[in-house]
């Protein structure tokens, strides 16, 4: 089953996300990611939402959407037409003996060192998720402490 | 104060009126005092109901027969949360409805407070839209978007919560005349281009049907779907929502489809080469197993709802629009196909298997008591239903010619539907005779509505088919789970054997006696055991114009035919007589 990106612009009220949400739950569809935030408009906010499903889900995914009624736009993009990007903060073990080997990873992915301990480091990464994993799973060896990923936000082209 | 800053409570008044609300049904509490303090010397009608569910319901019948927004008011915390069946009984069958309940005070929200529900939470999935006020400055706006949206594009139920404080607060914030949302705009008028596309297969189809539902009678079409028939001479049926958007005496009717449907209509399902949806949407009820509905047929689906089209069963030519506009479109140029063919093939259908029931003398039959009620009423009745095998009854044997006619809970099923939706019907209809064909089951539900019907003097009748059972859940018991009623009697008491399959003579009698509950609330009632008494009880019920409860003791064991199993393909009909 194919991942789309789903843009989603939302009135930005209380309430809006639960909708979505429960939107999802309710009719069986299965979110990836889901990210929100503000838009240039603060009356407006923008979801983007990572699913998967064949054609027939994905077409009634976006029109449920479109049906709600504090939903704005909905846009399904397409390869290549959009950029889209992800965070993820690592916390990973790092002693004196490993940390130049991490920092030679985090150099190749273009990642981040945020915090440093003795026993560990915070790298930040951004990227497609495809290159998130990979770091991870290059990290993986060392300990991966704690982690958090934002899940794609994505803008249309041109 | 100037003249235009007025209270929350007073905004909700001024709502009712500019909206032209002339009937409220509800029921008072604490966190709703405010607006009931207004509603004590009010233009507007306000009915107290006995429980809030039939608020919700009878603002649904008075939606349901009328066109216009239903209103129902209720109390915060339990009033609110009895309403909720009610309204997503109307989201189901797309019913305007505004529901106003109150809320507990905001600084209050969260806390657990006395009465406290999350009802916005609670309804968001089983509503069209709904809000919670925080501030008394948007609600003149709230209320206008509330009556907006609950009115246009597909209509539904809003649900509008409005927190206590927020009713005592003051606003200079005029309600507006009208609103636009930028997240909402319902498309109405078809694209021609596809439009113009179902004229071009209509011409080239053989065997076309036309599959009629609920949308039809929303959109005030069935005037233009005559025209399109008498143009084409294409067979219509229709769905149980649809019940009433076509002329059931028309020689094109097939009546209703699917699983309680006539033979022939499902017949001409199965045959047909091009099958044109008007305003329905593929309810499982409807097609059965979807992969052998329609098996031969292009699929045309005109809708005002985009999610409906190809949600379950792939459409060939979606039309999104209102029914009434496309076919004013399509009746413009359209040329008629050649369908004489299918026409006898169907005329041959009717005759052959005609929806029917072996009458007797020494019994009465339920379905003869439904024909009676048509005759009685010259077919011009509203009628209501509750669930279950009255239900589909009435749907057979009542034949439907005018939108708005039939009111009944056909996508989620609510028993204890019809008597108070009977009672939003006749607020909203004085004139009109007003029917709820009921169930012994199902009746009992909202019975306590009784007071309703007999405080405002309104002449409901309710004819209780009386078979001491919840007959189609025993019927499904009967065919499926090899006749083990399992809690399906309503005789049934302690002296009964564990395992009985057998109603007899010496069963206890049932539990209530529908008459003195009727007399207990001054409703005139009734029992009629003999078949030669149901025409004389009907002719008296509807001449004495007070509530009245006909206890109709029916043929305990009867069945609904023809039956398409649950999920089987709808050439798989069971026929109960031979």
């Amino acid at each position: 089953m194919v991942k789309h990106t789903l843009s989603v612009l939302v009135e930005n009220k209380f309430g809006v996300l639960a909708r979505v949400a429960g939107l999802f739950s309710g009719r069986g569809f299965n979110i990836d990611s889901l990210t929100v935030g503000e838009t240039q408009d603060s009356s407006i906010s923008r979801m983007t939402i990572v699913v998967h499903g064949d054609d027939a889900v994905l077409e009634q995914v976006t029109k449920q959407l479109n049906k709600l009624i504090d939903v704005i736009k909905v846009q399904d993009f397409q390869d290549k037409c959009y950029v889209g990007t992800e965070l993820a903060l690592i916390k990973v073990y790092a002693s004196s003996k490993n940390r130049s080997e991490i920092l030679q990873i985090v150099d190749i992915f273009d990642g981040k060192i945020m915090d440093v301990t003795e026993k560990s480091a915070i790298i930040e990464i951004t990227g497609i998720s495809d290159k998130i994993d990979s770091f991870i799973n290059l990290l993986r060896p060392f300990g991966i402490k704690e982690m958090a990923r934002t899940g794609k936000v994505a803008i249309a082209k041109g | 104060m100037d003249m235009t800053t007025r209270k929350g409570a007073e905004v909700i008044i001024e709502s009712l009126l500019k909206e032209r609300v002339d009937a409220v049904f509800g029921y008072p509490g604490g966190s709703v005092l405010d607006i009931f303090d207004l509603l004590y010397e009010s233009p507007v009608n306000f009915y107290l109901v006995r429980h809030e569910q039939a608020a919700a319901h009878a603002a649904d019948g008075y939606a349901r027969s009328t066109g216009k927004v239903g209103v129902c008011l209720a109390t915060s915390g339990p009033g609110a949360t009895n309403l909720v069946t009610g309204i997503a009984t109307a989201n189901m069958d797309s019913v305007p409805m505004v529901a106003l309940c109150g809320q507990v005070p905001t600084n209050m929200i969260g806390n657990d407070a006395f009465q406290e529900a999350d009802i916005t939470g609670i309804t968001r999935p089983v509503c069209k839209h709904n809000y919670l006020v925080k501030d008394v400055n948007e609600l003149p706006v709230i209320l206008k978007e509330a009556f907006y949206i609950a009115s246009s594009g597909r209509p539904g139920p809003v649900l509008v919560d409005i927190p206590k404080d927020v009713q005592r607060t003051a606003t200079s914030v005029p309600y507006p005349e009208s609103v636009k949302i930028r997240g909402y705009e319902p498309t109405y008028d078809g694209h021609i281009k596809q439009i113009e596309k179902v004229a071009h297969e209509i011409k080239k189809a053989k065997r076309p049907l036309i599959y009629a539902g609920g949308g039809v009678i929303i959109s005030s079409a069935a005037e233009e779907l005559l025209k399109l028939v008498n143009k084409t001479n294409i067979p219509v049926t229709t769905t149980l929502l649809g019940l009433g958007c076509f002329p059931e005496t028309h020689p094109l009717a097939l009546k209703m489809l699917g699983m309680h449907g006539t033979k022939y209509a499902n017949y001409a399902v199965m045959e047909t080469d091009l099958l044109i949806s008007i305003g329905a949407r593929f309810d499982d009820r409807v097609t059965g197993k979807i992969a052998e509905f329609a098996p031969n047929a292009k699929i045309i689906h005109i809708d005002i709802d985009p999610t409906a089209i190809s949600k379950s069963v792939t459409v060939h030519i979606p039309v999104v629009g209102d029914a009434k506009n496309v076919l004013k479109k399509l009746n413009e140029i359209i040329e008629p196909g050649d369908t004489k063919e299918w026409c006898e093939t169907i005329q041959k259908w009717k005759t052959e298997y005609p929806l029917s029931y072996e009458d007797k003398e020494d019994i009465i039959k339920p379905q003869y008591v439904v024909e009676k009620i048509y005759e009685v009423t010259k077919g011009e009745a509203i009628i209501t239903t509750e669930v279950g095998q009255n239900q589909m009854w009435a749907a057979q044997f009542y034949k439907y010619s005018i939108p708005r006619q039939f009111l009944s809970s056909g996508g989620l099923g609510t028993m204890g539907y019809g008597f108070p939706a009977a009672i939003g019907a006749q607020v909203a209809n004085p004139d009109k005779v007003v029917f709820d064909v009921a169930g012994d089951g199902s009746f009992q539900m909202n019975i306590q509505e009784l007071a309703t019907a007999v405080t405002y003097q309104l002449p409901v009748n309710v004819a209780i088919l009386n078979n001491n059972f919840l007959g189609m859940v025993r019927q499904w018991q009967e065919l499926f789970y090899s006749r083990r009623y399992s809690s399906t009697c309503l005789a049934k008491n302690k002296t009964c054997p564990v395992s009985c399959g057998e109603p007899g003579a010496a069963c206890p009698v049932m539990i209530p006696d529908f008459v003195k509950v009727a007399e207990g609330y001054s409703a005139v009632g009734m029992r009629i055991t003999k078949r030669s008494d149901v025409v004389p009880a009907l002719k008296e019920a509807i001449k004495i114009k007070r509530p009245v409860v006909m206890d109709f003791v029916v043929d305990k064991e009867e069945n609904v035919f023809p039956m398409v199993p649950a999920g089987a393909s709808l050439k798989q009909m069971i026929s109960g007589i031979s």
